[in-house]
């Protein structure tokens, strides 16, 4: 479904991405782990075209998107849903406008049909009653979960996630992890989760890729990370301070 | 010593360079976003609250207060050569021609111009405008056009408010304050201003209401690094707005008025 080939990408010469490589099968849900300032962002933002490769390529479902024009582009992005970190909703428009912004830019439905439609995706995230809230009354965890029914309003194929659950309290955070399992149970969609949180991880997963110094180190279910022997795997899965990563 | 300052030198005009370059790539991709479809209506009209609607107070109050030192100044420097007749003119003139177009452009640009930098530029910090692209909307569409469209539009509108509110003002204080003779100051007036004068003013009006808006819409756009970023696009926006209304303003006046 998803092939990321040999990708590098640099900003102002530093090199964040130096040849990732990644496969991620259809109704798969591949999760990137790795730490803060390794390029994990960079990825996914590959992924979905908002940054143009230096070198390699990224094929959805044979597709190479990676130097598209913006027409095929676009048409090919209706398919995907991605929920930002700060969960990105537009300020100036209420819950529902921000839910159904894609139904309303690409589809013929009236404003009713699209309130419904908003508020039914709404609920499926465990919200309701706040159709006409502004963003800048909500929570952060119901930011989120506005963010997530914004992005599976047009019933994408493919989800990506940037770091669901950073910034929640673990009982917020655990009932995102259960809607990203019922999404993916409910509409089978393939999805790329990239987070350091690793009790979502492990919950979530179909398999874990671990990205350090802009390369995929290693890739494997949840049991197998566990029992990785590499030391930075190792180290970064258990939280420890010490060992090969240096914190400082 | 000397490879220093050169290497500085060059960076500069790599970065000036640079950033021409994204801001006239900025105006042909709004350009060319305007005549396709969906328009945008809501958003135009928004834009045009903000930036027309809301600049009104400010502008009426400009406008009414340069009518009126100018009718003072201009009074007080005829009278040495007893030309106090030709007050009337020289007011209607001065507002139409200069003043009206670029205090409302100035103004404008550190009002309107100002919040859209800081608006866009927190979209961008946020990832709001990452997200528009993904949910397969182009930004430059969805944001810059209805904002160019009306800075385009409204600038002039404001444009003519401030000269018809000037031109009051100037009457108010020639008649009433200084004592002129009304029907004399009216005269004058209209023979010696022409509807060139008004239209010259009007255009470069509908050309700082571009420069503001896609100024402050690049600025915007180009964001980075939090809330810092977003004070430096804000000021970058207005300052650049500002130099480039003045610079424009030469320029169109000597190919306009000569």
């Amino acid at each position: 479904m998803i092939d990321i080939l040999n990708l590098h990408k640099s900003f102002n010469n530093k090199k964040v991405l130096q040849g990732v490589n990644l496969h991620v099968e259809r109704g798969e849900t591949m999760v990137v782990i790795g730490g803060s300032g390794s390029g994990k962002s960079v990825l996914i933002k590959h992924v979905i075209g908002l940054l143009n490769p230096d070198e390699g390529s990224v094929v959805v479902d044979g597709v190479d998107i990676s130097h598209m024009k913006e027409n095929d582009l676009n048409e090919l992005r209706k398919k995907f849903g991605m929920l930002f970190q700060g969960a990105a909703l537009f300020d100036s428009l209420t819950v529902w406008e921000n839910v159904g912004f894609g139904l309303m830019q690409h589809t013929a439905l009236s404003k009713e049909e699209i309130r419904d439609k908003a508020k039914s995706k709404l609920e499926m995230v465990g919200l309701r009653g706040v159709e006409d809230l502004m963003p800048s009354e909500l929570s952060g965890g119901m930011r989120k979960r506005v963010g997530l029914a914004r992005a599976i309003a047009m019933d994408p194929q493919i989800m990506l996630y940037d770091e669901p659950t950073t910034g929640l309290d673990p009982i917020m955070a655990d009932a995102i992890n259960d809607l990203i399992i019922e999404m993916k149970r409910k509409l089978n969609v393939t999805s790329i989760i990239i987070t350091h949180d690793m009790v979502s991880a492990y919950k979530i997963c179909d398999r874990i890729a671990m990205l350090f110094e802009g390369r995929i180190l290693e890739v494997g279910t949840a049991d197998e990370i566990k029992k990785s022997e590499d030391p930075i795997v190792h180290q970064f899965i258990t939280g420890s301070s010490v060992g090969p990563i240096k914190a400082v | 010593m000397f490879t220093k300052i050169l290497t500085y030198i060059g960076s500069k005009a790599i970065k000036f360079t640079q950033e021409a370059g994204r801001l006239f790539i900025m105006f042909g991709q709004t350009l060319s976003w305007i005549f396709k479809p969906p328009v945008n209506i809501r958003n135009i009209f928004q834009q045009m609250e903000a930036i027309g609607v809301n600049s009104l107070p400010v502008v009426i109050i400009m406008g009414m207060f340069t009518g009126m030192v100018l009718a003072i100044q201009t009074y007080t420097g005829f009278r040495r050569f007893s030309a106090e007749n030709y007050m009337g003119p020289v007011v209607a003139l001065s507002i139409t021609r200069e003043l009206g177009p670029v205090l409302t452009g100035l103004i404008v640009a550190g009002r309107a111009g100002a919040a859209m930098a800081a608006e866009l530029g927190t979209m961008r910090v946020t990832e709001q405008i990452d997200a528009l692209e993904t949910l397969a909307t182009n930004p430059i569409k969805y944001l810059a056009v209805p904002r160019f469209l009306a800075g385009f539009v409204m600038l002039p509108l404001l444009t003519v408010v401030a000269d018809a509110v000037g031109m009051i003002g100037g009457y108010l204080v020639a008649v009433h304050v200084l004592n002129a003779n009304s029907v004399i100051y009216i005269r004058m007036s209209t023979d010696y201003l022409r509807l060139n004068d008004i239209y010259g003013g009007l255009l470069k009006a509908c050309v700082f209401g571009i420069i503001i808006s896609i100024v402050s819409c690049y600025k915007g756009f180009y964001t980075e690094g939090g809330a810092e970023g977003v004070g430096k696009a804000t000021t970058g926006a207005v300052v650049y707005s500002m130099m480039l209304i003045l610079i424009a303003n030469y320029f169109m006046a000597a190919l306009l008025f000569r």
